[in-house]
């Protein structure tokens, strides 16, 4: 069985991208993004502390819940619609198979 | 003008620890840093994390890894520009450069050594419509001058540490706050959150939560701002909007002083001593890149220790010089402070 799974993610410029990600290495949304170059920061190195990771969920795929952290990072951060989720938050399991997210604005 | 021999640009780990190996070479640093403090990241992002990779501790608090820094470079007296952003740089006739922040101050040195991280904090600033029209008529993100808020009516939005700091520091100061969260919880020091719930309590003080400010109105200056509430929209009238929302690093001007720029870091020669295309200037920490590039402390280190080597060769030419080991050669301090290893005790054995 492959431990890879594939994310949909579209950019700020609304291009989709065909991520493969590795579920065995312990990488998170953000992580992949940024090894797949794509335009997400990640300042703050994945402490939830900075949004620069935040993306929509735009498929109906079940999440772990937010953290308190994320919870209050987002409610500091611009941009915020109910589905919104910090990037670093997300670990890349077997169950996200398909996720379909959309990064956020950065200005 | 600052004079010093490497002027370095940021005050986090990586050139905190440039003061060290500058100073075992006689040379002495200035530092610049956006920040108020030293420590860059580790003091404003993330001061109360435990990092696991710094060689020999096991594990260390971001905020105590600065205070052991800064403990370990007092012997060789480094200086501090703090608060004010490095943004023009100019290269005088005899090969120095001048560098100048934005409040001015100007500082010379033979070497420049950029260890800017991401960048120089800025304020986060929420999307909203004519905010930068409304900026110093109305709208600050930094709190200057406290005096000017003094019987005038102030609405602060933000959750975290500083919105409720200075929500407290400026109603005390006698300004009518009111404090705008997008939830009822805040993330700050409890004794922060205590005081401006008993702020709320008295009626010193209006909280408005959950809520958001959606528009900012006004002529030439800032009038009123409209918040949403609960599904309602209303305006509040006020003289001072401050966002707090954090700050946010950007390479900024550096990005124009002619440096090789890859994807927001400055590409230096790591087969060699960190120098940029620019020779004198130099880039270490986060704020390089290179084939292989890792961005961590211990790397940032390490690039400080040779980019140290390189800067006196090129400040002193015709100088020899060796690497020198601490456990010999000892820690002698600008302030004629000597830390050495204790002599072995010889005694013969009848």
């Amino acid at each position: 069985m492959s431990l890879d799974i594939t994310i949909h993610l579209i950019d700020r410029k609304g291009i989709s991208h065909k991520l493969i990600a590795p579920t065995d290495i312990q990488m998170n949304l953000m992580e992949i993004c940024k090894s797949y170059e794509l335009p997400v920061e990640g300042t703050c190195g994945g402490m939830a502390m900075c949004a620069s990771c935040q993306c929509y969920i735009e498929s109906d795929h079940i999440l772990t819940e937010r953290s308190d952290e994320e919870d209050a990072m987002l409610s500091e951060a611009f941009h915020v619609k109910k589905n919104s989720r910090l990037g670093c938050q997300i670990q890349i399991r077997s169950e996200i198979d398909g996720l379909k997210v959309r990064l956020a604005p950065d200005k | 003008m600052i004079k010093t021999d490497i002027l370095i640009i940021g005050a986090g780990p990586t050139g905190l620890f440039t003061v060290f190996e500058a100073g075992l070479l006689k040379l002495k640093c200035h530092l610049i840093d956006s920040l108020p403090m030293p420590g860059g990241q580790c003091s404003e992002i993330y001061p109360k994390k435990p990092i696991y990779d710094i060689p020999s501790h096991p594990e260390i608090l971001a905020g105590d890894l600065i205070k052991k820094l800064e403990k370990q470079i007092e012997p060789f007296q480094p200086k501090y520009t703090l608060g004010e952003s490095a943004v023009s740089i100019e290269k005088t006739k005899d090969d120095h450069f001048i560098v100048t922040t934005d409040l001015g101050t100007r500082h010379m040195a033979p070497v420049v050594a950029i260890a800017g991280g991401l960048g120089s904090f800025e304020p986060r600033k929420p999307p909203l419509d004519r905010l930068t029209h409304f900026e110093d008529k109305g709208v600050n993100y930094i709190i200057k001058n406290p005096e000017l808020y003094k019987n005038k009516k102030i609405v602060i939005a933000g959750g975290g540490d500083s919105a409720l700091d200075w929500t407290i520091f400026l109603e005390g100061i006698g300004a009518f706050v009111t404090l705008i969260h997008r939830r009822i919880e805040f993330r700050g020091a409890l004794d922060s959150v205590d005081k401006v719930q008993k702020l709320k309590n008295k009626g010193r003080i209006q909280l408005i939560t959950p809520a958001e400010v959606i528009s900012l109105k006004g002529e030439d200056k800032l009038s009123s701002i409209v918040i949403e509430h609960d599904g309602n929209q209303f305006s509040i009238e006020c003289s001072y909007f401050i966002p707090l929302f954090g700050l946010t690093p950007k390479l900024g001007p550096i990005a124009n002083w002619g440096l090789e720029i890859d994807k927001n870091a400055i590409k230096v020669d790591n087969t060699l001593d960190y120098q940029t295309n620019i020779p004198g200037i130099y880039a270490i920490g986060d704020v390089n890149t290179y084939p292989g590039k890792l961005k961590l402390i211990l790397c940032g280190f390490h690039e400080a220790t040779l980019m140290c080597q390189s800067a006196f060769k090129r400040i002193y030419p015709d100088k020899r010089n060796v690497l020198k080991y601490t456990t010999v050669s000892g820690v002698n301090g600008f302030d004629g402070s000597k830390k050495e290893a204790a002599k072995s005790i010889i005694k013969s054995i009848d």
